[in-house]
């Protein structure tokens, strides 16, 4: 950008004409066949990107602060949607922002491995082979499964931080896509994303650094996270996550239900109402 | 050249029960004491509203960083050990007041066959009862000598809780009457009565009612709010050091509480501790603080860690089966806490409310409470079904066979989101020979010293162990009434997470020097004026959990503090264990 944001931009997001005419894009003439006009493109193409939701106030949360090529970002949101898709229940990993909410997580602490031991030698290099053909033993799902690998295989022996393994992981996804299918990843069939995918949670897709596995379950792991954390996280969006689950979001007291027998279902409420209390 | 601070009577190394109740008892008896804690200075205001499950729960908020200093683990003696990177494998308390803030509050005592596990098996089941290599050992203290102990920690606590129908005796009932139960709490507490068992509510460090405890500390009744383990109370409920032993401690004028202090060595001269070196972490600066007692309160890692630095005692060696420290690393980890988890299609629970320690229990497949003539091991645990508080982010359970991620686990996993139970054994864990703990000769923390290294293998014991209780909460969960029961499986080996803070031994407690470090007062043999305090002592684990044991342990070792500043010299008489030949 040769131009430095407005800052109505900031606040609303940039929309479409904002872009061009900051830019000078459209005096230029440059649109399409350039660098910008693929950015452009993948900015409008968003398929059901949270840019849709219509919420004013949402949108407030959404900027890549770790991820600076979109296409990345598109990649990491289409696979969170097949770990955690949009269906009756209702809205899927998108939907809720959890693109954002990993984005997020990846550009602080967690994602730079402020507070791992991150001194080495390294096993790394020489174990991610043999962990491939072993049999994922780890019974453990979801959360706190971060970079797991089959038992007793130590997890994390990687001089790589978590935004590094997303990075190779995304990349690695584009790559088994364009090997497979010969398409980019997120314009294949669910079906095939998810054969990839499952791919990546096998251990059989190739990735530098780390074994695909353990970019997967960090990806699992995020994705679940980004659904359920506290909307403060931008992810969890409107506490839609919550709602799903009917899970009622921090409260001060239950004293007074704790021995009903029946479910009570309450109206979700966030750390913002309860900090407000 | 570290800088020199005015000597005292006890420096106290860590925050946490053992460190604090230590720190409060001799400050009231008039001592002049300074306690050296490595994490920030932290209030009970600092947990108001802050009821965030990602932050803490998966986050780690409260833990140990990792970043200057972990552990590295393995398997076998003949392994490399790897360092323990993350902090979901690896939870450590710190900060003032330690892992006994972010604790649940379950409380149980140890039971009196704990304390004499190995005279008591040979007694009942003859020698070969007990497997070659297994190094267990009677403690040099008895439950009837603990119990007073165990009385005035759980009063300086407010420990709520109903006697366990099967326990040992006790000269006095919980301060407090048990918490409110739940319905999940009441089926499994029905259920059990009427298979036989005899069950009884959790004791819980969370509070049933207000309370003023005998130092004058007032805490609150629990809410049930569910952000409790692994936070910190914000109302005050959970019994922990920052709502008892820190507040006495200060109040007496004779405790100084510096934060943000890492000790690094225990300093000694001519066989007596001399005081500790620390260093200030905001500035890098080293202290020398002089004492004439020095007493280490800082988890069970740094204790050990502490005595290998400053080459104190005699490290254990595995191959010779000589030394003392490091020696019967132990703890309830990974291969522990195993259970089955029921599915209930036609009940739905309010998973979401609960407290740390709500929950219900049984004692008839513990310690010596059954026969143990036709299983193969020894010792067993209770069994548990706890009400802990459902986070959103960490209940995603799912009946095996459903994928772990996609439509179908989204559509299982809120499904059943407050449809499952979970009902666990907590074995006692036995010590081995090949399981101890030294010093790694690779790894180095950031001021280059070396970490602590774990080696901890399983054995057929432990697996056998975790599948008779398996089994149990299998049968239990059955007649719970669930529709679909998902047994855990038993681990081969070792994983290499160290969750849930239940490590222990190293620098263990025995009546003969030969095989112990430290004296029933928690005096080490080797050093009169150097007391080690906290689950480090356990020879073994008992079939609970650790805190109340190292609560009650505390109070005796402040009491062989006192009686050392008062007479100085060994407080226990060494005895050969006659049964170890
Ligand atoms: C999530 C979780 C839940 C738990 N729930 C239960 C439960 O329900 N029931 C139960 O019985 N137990 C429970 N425990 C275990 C319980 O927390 C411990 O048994 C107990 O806190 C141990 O007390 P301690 O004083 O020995 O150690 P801590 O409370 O950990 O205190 C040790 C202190 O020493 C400090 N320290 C360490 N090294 C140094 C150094 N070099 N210099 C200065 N200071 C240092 C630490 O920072 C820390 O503050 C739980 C643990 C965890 C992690
Ligand atoms: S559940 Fe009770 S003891 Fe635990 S944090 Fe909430 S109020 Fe405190």
């Amino acid at each position: 950008m040769t131009e430095p944001r407005q800052p109505e931009d900031t606040q609303k997001g940039i929309s479409r004409r904002n872009f061009m005419k900051n830019t000078g894009l459209l005096a230029g003439g440059l649109v399409g066949g350039s660098l910008f006009g693929g950015l452009l493109t993948n900015q409008l193409q968003k398929p059901s990107a949270p840019a849709d939701m219509g919420k004013e106030d949402t949108h407030l949360l959404e900027a890549r602060t770790f991820f600076s090529n979109a296409e990345d970002f598109l990649i990491l949101s289409a696979a969170t949607e097949r770990l955690f898709p949009k269906d009756d229940l209702g809205p899927g990993a998108i939907e809720l922002g959890v693109p954002y909410f990993i984005d997020r997580q990846l550009a602080g602490e967690w994602g730079m491995n402020g507070k791992e031991y991150m001194k080495g030698p390294f096993l790394q290099t020489g174990a991610v082979d043999p962990y491939e053909s072993q049999a994922d033993t780890t019974q453990d799902q979801g959360p706190n499964a971060e970079t797991q690998v089959p038992t007793p295989a130590f997890r994390y022996q990687t001089p790589m931080t978590r935004g590094d393994i997303f990075m190779e992981g995304v990349h690695a996804l584009e790559q088994t896509a364009q090997e497979k299918f010969e398409m980019n990843f997120r314009k294949l069939e669910p079906e095939q994303q998810d054969e990839i995918l499952q791919m990546f949670d096998s251990g059989k897709a190739k990735m530098n650094g780390v074994a695909s596995t353990t970019f997967f379950n960090l990806l699992l792991q995020t994705t679940i996270e980004g659904a359920y954390a506290d909307p403060v996280y931008g992810g969890n969006r409107n506490m839609e996550g919550w709602r799903m689950k009917e899970f009622p979001g921090p409260r001060m007291s239950y004293t007074a239900d704790i021995e009903k027998e029946d479910f009570i279902v309450m109206k979700p409420e966030s750390l913002r109402n309860y900090q407000g209390h | 050249m570290a800088k020199k601070l005015k000597k005292v009577d006890v420096v106290v190394v860590g925050s946490g029960w053992a460190g604090g109740v230590v720190s409060a008892e001799l400050a009231k008896a008039g001592y002049q004491v300074v306690t050296l804690e490595r994490g920030k200075k932290q209030e009970r205001q600092d947990y108001i509203g802050v009821k965030d499950e990602l932050r803490y729960t998966d986050r780690y908020e409260m833990m140990q960083n990792l970043s200057p200093e972990t552990i590295t683990s393995r398997v076998k003696i003949e392994d490399t050990a790897l360092p323990v990177r993350t902090r979901a494998e690896m939870m450590a308390g710190t900060d003032l007041g330690g892992g006994s803030v972010h604790w649940a509050g379950a409380t149980y005592r140890w039971r009196a066959i704990d304390f004499e596990l190995r005279s008591k098996t040979i007694e009942r089941y003859g020698k070969e009862k007990i497997p070659e290599g297994m190094t267990i050992q009677d403690w040099g203290i008895t439950y009837d000598e603990m119990e007073p102990y165990y009385d005035k920690w759980e009063k300086t606590a407010g420990i709520s809780g109903e006697p366990d129908p099967l326990g040992d005796k006790r000269s006095n009932d919980y301060p407090n009457p048990p918490m409110l139960a739940s319905p999940a709490v009441k089926l499994f507490k029905e259920t059990t009565k009427r298979m036989g068992y005899h069950p009884f509510q959790v004791a819980s460090g969370n509070l049933s009612q207000a309370y003023t405890n005998p130092d004058g500390e007032k805490l609150n009744a629990c809410m049930f709010c569910s952000y409790c383990t692994m936070y910190g109370c914000d109302f005050t409920a959970k019994s922990d050091p920052l709502a008892t032993v820190i507040p006495t401690a200060r109040k007496t004028g004779n405790c100084e509480i510096r934060t943000n202090s890492l000790v690094r060595r225990v300093l000694h001269k001519d066989g007596k501790a001399t005081g500790v070196m620390f260093t200030d972490t905001r500035t890098g600066i080293e202290y020398e603080q002089p004492a004439d007692v020095v007493v280490l309160g800082a988890f069970s890692f740094t204790n050990n860690r502490l005595l290998m630095l400053s080459d104190i005692g005699t490290q254990y060696d595995p191959t010779t089966r000589k030394g003392t420290i490091g020696r019967n690393f132990n703890g309830q980890f990974n291969i522990t806490f195993l259970g089955a988890r029921g599915y209930f299609e036609k009940k739905k629970f309010n998973l979401y409310m609960g407290a740390g320690a709500l929950g219900g229990t049984m004692s008839d497949f513990a310690g010596d409470n059954f026969d143990h003539s036709d299983v193969d091991f020894i010792n067993g645990g209770g069994i548990e079904m706890r009400q802990y508080g459902d986070g959103a982010i960490s209940t995603n359970h799912v009946p095996k066979g459903t994928p772990k991620w996609g439509p179908e686990f989204k559509k299982n996993s809120i499904h059943y989101a407050n449809r499952s139970l979970v009902a666990w054994y907590t074995p006692a864990v036995m010590s081995w020979w090949h399981n101890y703990l030294d010093l790694d000769p690779t790894y180095k923390d950031e001021y280059g010293d070396p970490l602590l290294r774990v080696t901890n293998r399983y054995t057929d014991h432990d697996r056998n162990m975790a599948k008779f209780g398996i089994e149990k909460c299998s049968e239990i969960m059955k007649e719970m009434g669930a529709d679909i029961i998902d047994e855990d499986e038993v681990p081969e080996e070792f994983d290499h997470i160290y969750s849930g803070g239940h490590y222990a031994g190293g620098i263990i407690m025995g009546a003969d020097p030969e095989t112990s470090a430290v004296n029933n007062y928690l005096q080490m043999w080797e050093m009169d004026n150097l007391f080690v305090v906290g689950g480090s002592a356990f020879p073994q684990f008992g079939g609970h959990h650790p805190t109340s044991t190292i609560g009650a342990l505390a109070y005796r070792a402040a009491e062989g503090v006192e009686k050392y500043l008062k007479e100085g010299g060994q407080l226990a008489e060494a005895k050969q264990a006659t049964l170890n030949a």
